[in-house]
């Protein structure tokens, strides 16, 4: 891996940390209104992925799908601005934080029920073969959607058409505020997307490096045309289920030492080891493009009342004003 | 003009549709072995390959997932949910998402996806075969609602469905797949939102739809053997719902009764009568009156099976008595 990639692929990083945490910030002061789930802890398998994606490649989310955007592509001016509920916003201000998507770069949407978004990816690979075009999709969920049945389904039906999927489990360790393994039986998710012969591995999650290879190797023989595959990628949720939930639950020595897998310090390292300056890597100036994007949403206008009666419907949708 | 059966007229309109447009695809249960559980959908799979004509595992979740995923990246799918009553195994995915991505995402994707899920009591098929459940649907912001009750109409407004932007449930109902009717087979869509009077009448106005209209149909003749004529009027499509025609017949006749097979509690006629209602109190000679299913689950046994079927004896007997109450 030449350095060079990996340093975008930390910037990628560097951009999504910033963001989750001024977003955590502007929830607890009240700028934002909604629930917000931060990426924080799980970055190196956005940025990992993604790095590894088309602009033309699709990717589907779920309720924690910041990151995912960013490593898209997304703006994160108008990111900040849907959080923020504001005109201007990746969707006007109509979505919030889970339902943050931007069509243009291929994200085709965060979703708020767990493991939709799983369906609707296989969906969008059955256009892309029936258009008989070169994209590949990619679908992440967290290990809280391994219990529903619809992911199962989708397995199932990826591998029976041959899709052009690539699945990728964030196993945060925490549906929601309980341990995932405490609820789920047999051997886990690559068990059984195996069981649907689904090639299937394991990669550490907070490892940018080691998850791109991994996802390298897989979406070719994805874009070959041999079907779906699926990344299960470790990592650790730093903070609660959303930020108004601290994680109370959790074993404060075990939450300690999680806390020391940081992806960020980790690629870091691999990065100085490398030959890279310090300067760098923190030559981005991702603070600043943040504070920039938050304070630009905060002087953004709020959506025009008649918004919130405009893309309802062609036929028989709500009037306004009444 | 040819005649065909309400099923023959839906798989024309298919047909018609995916030579139009190569966008336009199927998918559901077997769709392929047998044509669709009423051959509604025989002979495609031959003509249109099996990648346009899908046969899926029994997998309604993702069925409509899929269909959605595929409708907002540039195709027109065409579900089959077999069922009504299994489309409820995928609800979630018609009301969270079908129904809210071109809202939620403020018009980034739309959402061009047909839901076909029949409705109605069927012969002997008891209370998980049986549901009407269109009320459920018209509840929701986003989906448009359809329920075709002829030959033609399942032809014309199964086009207008497949080229509609907007999600569309579209509910057929199981009795009148086999039914007769004549079909202009060069014609275009129906325009979606627009009744159709099929009588005129002075005493009342009857509103219908799916297989009641039939059964109204037949009610008029009773009412005009009485001396009395009543205007029915079969909606066709429940939302957008044509107001403006049942409005104006009921300002003439100012009476109202309503008729679905569906369970009354609840029943889209509530929403037909408290809209006719506000509008029209003062011109309205009685209350607004609604026939419905009871609010039990059908049974298989024939005697019980017959206590949930509206006759038109039911009918003409419901609009004699508000027309001589007032």
């Amino acid at each position: 891996m030449p350095p060079q990639r990996t340093l975008q692929m930390y910037r990628t990083m560097q951009l999504i940390r910033s963001f989750e945490e001024a977003a955590g910030t502007a929830f607890h002061d009240g700028r934002i209104r909604g629930p917000v789930h931060q990426y924080v802890g799980q970055e190196a398998i956005a940025a990992g992925v993604c790095a590894n994606l088309k602009p033309t490649d699709y990717i589907a989310s779920y309720h924690r799908g910041h990151g995912h955007a960013i490593a898209k592509g997304a703006d994160i001016g108008r990111m900040m601005k849907e959080l923020l509920g504001r005109e201007g916003g990746t969707c006007g201000g109509k979505g919030g934080s889970m339902h943050i998507a931007d069509f243009s770069v291929g994200m085709l949407g965060a979703n708020g029920v767990v493991a939709d978004g799983v369906t609707i990816a296989v969906g969008a690979a059955q256009a892309v073969k029936l258009l008989r075009q070169d994209r590949i999709v990619v679908a992440f969920f967290g290990d809280g959607a391994v219990n529903r049945g619809p992911l199962l389904e989708a397995f199932n039906w990826a591998m029976i058409y041959g899709l052009p999927v690539l699945f990728v489990c964030e196993d945060n360790q925490y549906a929601a505020t309980v341990r995932t393994a405490d609820l789920t039986a047999g051997e886990g998710i690559v068990a059984r997307a195996r069981s649907f012969g689904i090639p299937s591995e394991s990669v550490d999650g907070n490892d940018v490096v080691a998850v791109h290879d991994l996802a390298e190797k897989l979406i070719a023989k994805i874009r070959r045309g041999e079907g779906p595959a699926l990344i299960h990628a470790t990592a650790y949720r730093w903070y609660g289920h959303f930020a108004h939930d601290s994680g109370a639950y959790r074993d404060p020595e075990a939450h300690r030492r999680a806390l020391a897998g940081d992806p960020l310090e980790r690629c870091r390292s691999w990065l100085l080891e490398q030959g890279m300056k310090d300067e760098e890597l923190d030559g981005f100036a991702i603070q600043e493009l943040v504070e920039k994007a938050l304070k630009e949403a905060e002087a953004a206008p709020m959506p025009a009342p008649r918004e919130a009666f405009t893309e309802i419907q062609d036929l028989g949708a709500e009037a306004w004003p009444r | 003009m040819a005649e065909m059966t309400y099923a023959e007229a839906a798989k024309l309109a298919l047909q018609q549709e995916m030579v139009r447009d190569t966008r336009v695809w199927a998918l559901g249960e077997d769709l392929g072995s047998i044509g669709g559980i009423a051959g509604q959908y025989r002979g495609l799979q031959a003509q249109f390959g099996r990648e346009r004509v899908l046969d899926t595992p029994i997998s309604e979740s993702t069925i409509m997932g899929a269909a959605v995923g595929a409708a907002i990246c540039g195709t027109r799918p065409v579900v089959e949910l077999r069922y009504a009553d299994f489309g409820l195994c995928a609800t979630d995915e018609i009301v969270n998402q079908a129904a809210k991505i071109r809202y939620m995402f403020n018009g980034q994707a739309r959402v061009p996806v047909v839901i076909r899920q029949p409705i109605g009591i069927q012969k002997g098929c008891a209370a998980q075969h049986s549901q009407s459940t269109e009320a459920w649907w018209v509840h929701v912001p986003g989906l448009v609602v359809v329920a075709p009750a002829t030959p033609a109409d399942n032809h014309g407004l199964l086009k207008a469905a497949i080229r509609s932007d907007d999600p569309v449930i579209y509910l057929e109902h199981k009795e009148l797949w086999p039914t007769r009717g004549e079909v202009d087979e060069s014609r275009g869509p129906l325009r979606l939102g627009q009744a159709e009077r099929l009588t005129d009448g002075n005493d009342v106005t009857i509103v219908t739809w799916s297989k009641m209209r039939h059964v109204c149909f037949a009610s008029q003749k009773i009412l005009n053997e009485k001396g009395m004529s009543a205007e029915v009027i079969d909606l066709r499509t429940l939302w957008p719902w044509d107001r403006d025609m049942v409005l104006q017949s009921v300002r003439r006749t100012g009476r109202l009764l309503v008729v679905h097979e569906a369970v009354r509690v609840g029943g889209f006629g509530a929403e037909i009568a408290a809209e006719v209602g506000e509008a029209l109190w003062r011109e309205l000679k009685g209350p607004v009156r609604r026939l419905g299913g009871p609010r039990s689950p059908v049974p298989y046994a024939e005697p019980l099976e017959n206590l949930f079927r509206i006759t038109p004896e039911q009918v003409s007997n419901t609009a004699t008595k508000m027309v001589k109450e007032s």
